[in-house]
């Protein structure tokens, strides 16, 4: 893709601003958070939105505003690792069977199929059941979970390569096809793949809200978005605020690359 | 110097099995040019990939031999089929547009051969693809090497799939409908450019073609395809002008038609 094109893509645009602003928010949260995110201050319990506090805080006295940032670094810190596994494996299984074809593909796409089946929350939790909760167990959980989709658009971008004539003049100048998979193809998937990662990160972060937000994700004393509207759901009605702002900050997250999916679906 | 005999392909991958090619003979000596002609569907692609060494070992039975350098590439191991492919022989494609990566640039594709053939070190590499660039007759040979296949035309492509195929000096090049998709101009500078390469570096060079006409300018001798079977065999002149077949008589009697419509065209 070029300059001109992109300057006319709008959702690229607009998702590229609006998740650059929030990355930039969460990066500077890791060096400087207003309070300490865990420290409780009884005095401060459900105060509301404030210089001091900019946006109020929660049951313990505890400043939302630091929180939803440590928070938000938790959640997408675990939403990257997630789609590292998933892309990672996803690209080792896709370009195999796709590539090869043959006995391996069918073995390997009917586990995948098997694992697809599964809503990938459910799947997860059942991970989760078995590995015990905590934030690196719901990466690999979650992470495990990703896999057979990246694999499935992985492979079926294989098989529409893989006959190409490009691939013929590969193999006729003698490249192996380890170095044809990856040298050659795999750079051809990536238009594709980048948006299924935007998308799966969007999926990652909603499912590590979800899986907090059920109390089986991210353990205390780490904030994440989804823990903290598990919290904020019994003070719904007295101090809807504690909801709103993590609420807000995945909503914009979410959206952010969503648009960035779709800007590069367009090119 | 490559020669084939009684060569057989048989496709497995549908309900019946499907034979595309029979008794395929053909014998290429240094130096020479051998049309491949026949209508579409008549197995002259199938026959150029068993050649290249180009088709899969599943889904398809091949029998015969393809004898070359005293080795038969229809069963030596993968290893020593890789050293030939590029070393010795090259092929180009009818598609210029899907015959290069379109997400990587001339000059790494050029140089492909190079890295994996030889050591030499990246400035050499460089310099010899652009010097093949050259030769291939591209103007600006230091830009193209810059540019990715989507900034090219379709005879500057199949001039840059030349120069990646020949850039290891083969002493084979495949050349599978390397005009079909241009126009006349371009065609005939693309059949002078392969017929001086024949010419300056000896390599043979089997030309597939469906234009009768074309081969007859490039070919010494031609051999006539139709249903997996070979027709016809002989020198470029005595198809052209005493046919033996019906069949080559119908496919001569269609190239004044050809030239008629593409003078109507320019
Ligand atoms: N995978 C396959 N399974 C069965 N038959 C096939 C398969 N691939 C090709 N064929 C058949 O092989 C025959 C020969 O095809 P080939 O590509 O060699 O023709 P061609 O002479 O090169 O034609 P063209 O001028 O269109 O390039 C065709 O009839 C085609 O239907
Ligand atoms: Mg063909």
């Amino acid at each position: 893709m070029n300059w001109k094109k992109i300057r006319k893509n709008k959702n690229f645009i607009a998702g590229s601003i609006l998740t650059g602003i929030m990355l930039l928010l969460i990066l500077a949260g890791c060096f400087y958070t207003p309070y300490n995110p865990n420290t409780m201050d009884p005095s401060a319990k459900f105060a509301g939105v404030s210089l001091k506090h900019l946006m109020g805080c929660d049951n313990f006295g505890r400043d939302i505003f630091s929180r939803v940032l440590s928070g938000s670094r938790t959640t997408l810190i675990v939403a990257a690792g997630t789609v590292l596994i998933g892309v990672v494996f996803g690209i080792l299984i896709g370009a195999l069977t796709g590539y090869y074809g043959g006995v391996l593909d069918e073995v390997l796409m009917r586990i995948n199929d098997a694992v697809f089946a599964f809503p990938s929350i459910l799947l997860a939790l059942l991970f989760i059941s078995l590995l015990g909760s905590g934030k690196y167990h719901v990466i690999i959980a979650l992470g495990i979970a990703f896999v057979p989709s990246f694999a499935r658009i992985v492979r079926s971008e294989f098989i529409r390569n893989k006959n190409m004539d490009y691939v013929k003049s590969a193999k006729l100048q003698g490249a192996g096809d380890f170095r044809i998979m990856f040298v050659h193809i795999l750079p051809n998937t990536m238009t594709v793949l980048l948006s299924a990662i935007m998308i799966g990160f969007n999926n990652a972060v909603l499912a590590e809200a979800g899986m907090s937000f059920l109390g089986i994700g991210v353990q205390p004393p780490d904030a994440s978005l989804g823990r903290m509207l598990s919290e904020a759901q019994s003070f719904l009605f007295s101090a809807p605020m504690y909801a709103l702002f993590p609420g807000l900050t995945i909503i914009l997250l979410v959206l952010g690359f969503g648009l960035l999916s779709d800007g590069l679906k367009n090119e | 110097m490559i020669r084939v005999t009684d060569l057989n392909i048989e496709f497995f991958d549908h309900e019946r099995p499907e034979t595309v090619v029979y008794d395929f003979d053909l014998t290429l000596h240094e130096g020479e040019i051998v049309g491949l002609v026949g209508e579409s569907g008549s197995g002259k692609s199938m026959s150029a990939l068993a050649i290249a060494g180009l088709l899969s070992r599943k889904d398809m039975k091949k029998r015969g031999e393809i004898l070359f350098e005293g080795v038969n590439l229809l069963d030596c191991d993968r290893k020593t089929l890789r050293k030939f492919q590029g070393n010795e022989i090259g092929m180009i494609f009818q598609e210029p547009m899907t015959s290069l990566n379109p997400v990587k640039k001339i000059g790494w594709q050029v140089e492909e051969a190079l890295r994996l053939h030889t050591d030499l070190s990246k400035e050499e590499r460089k310099k010899r693809a652009i010097e093949m660039l050259q030769k291939v007759e591209l103007h600006e040979p230091e830009r193209v090497y810059e540019q990715y296949p989507h900034e090219l035309s379709g005879g500057m492509r199949q001039r840059v799939m030349i120069a990646a195929a020949m850039i290891c000096d083969p002493k084979i090049l495949i050349a599978d409908e390397p005009t079909t998709a241009l126009d006349v101009t371009i065609q005939e500078q693309i059949v002078a450019l392969l017929k001086r390469i024949n010419q300056e570096k000896k390599t043979a060079i089997l030309f597939i073609s469906h234009d009768l006409s074309l081969v007859h300018q490039l070919c010494e001798r031609v051999l006539v395809m139709k249903g997996g079977y070979v027709v016809e065999n002989g020198s470029a002149d005595e198809i052209f002008y005493h046919p033996k077949e019906e069949y080559t008589k119908k496919l001569i009697a269609a190239i004044p038609k050809v030239v008629r419509k593409t003078e109507k065209d320019s």
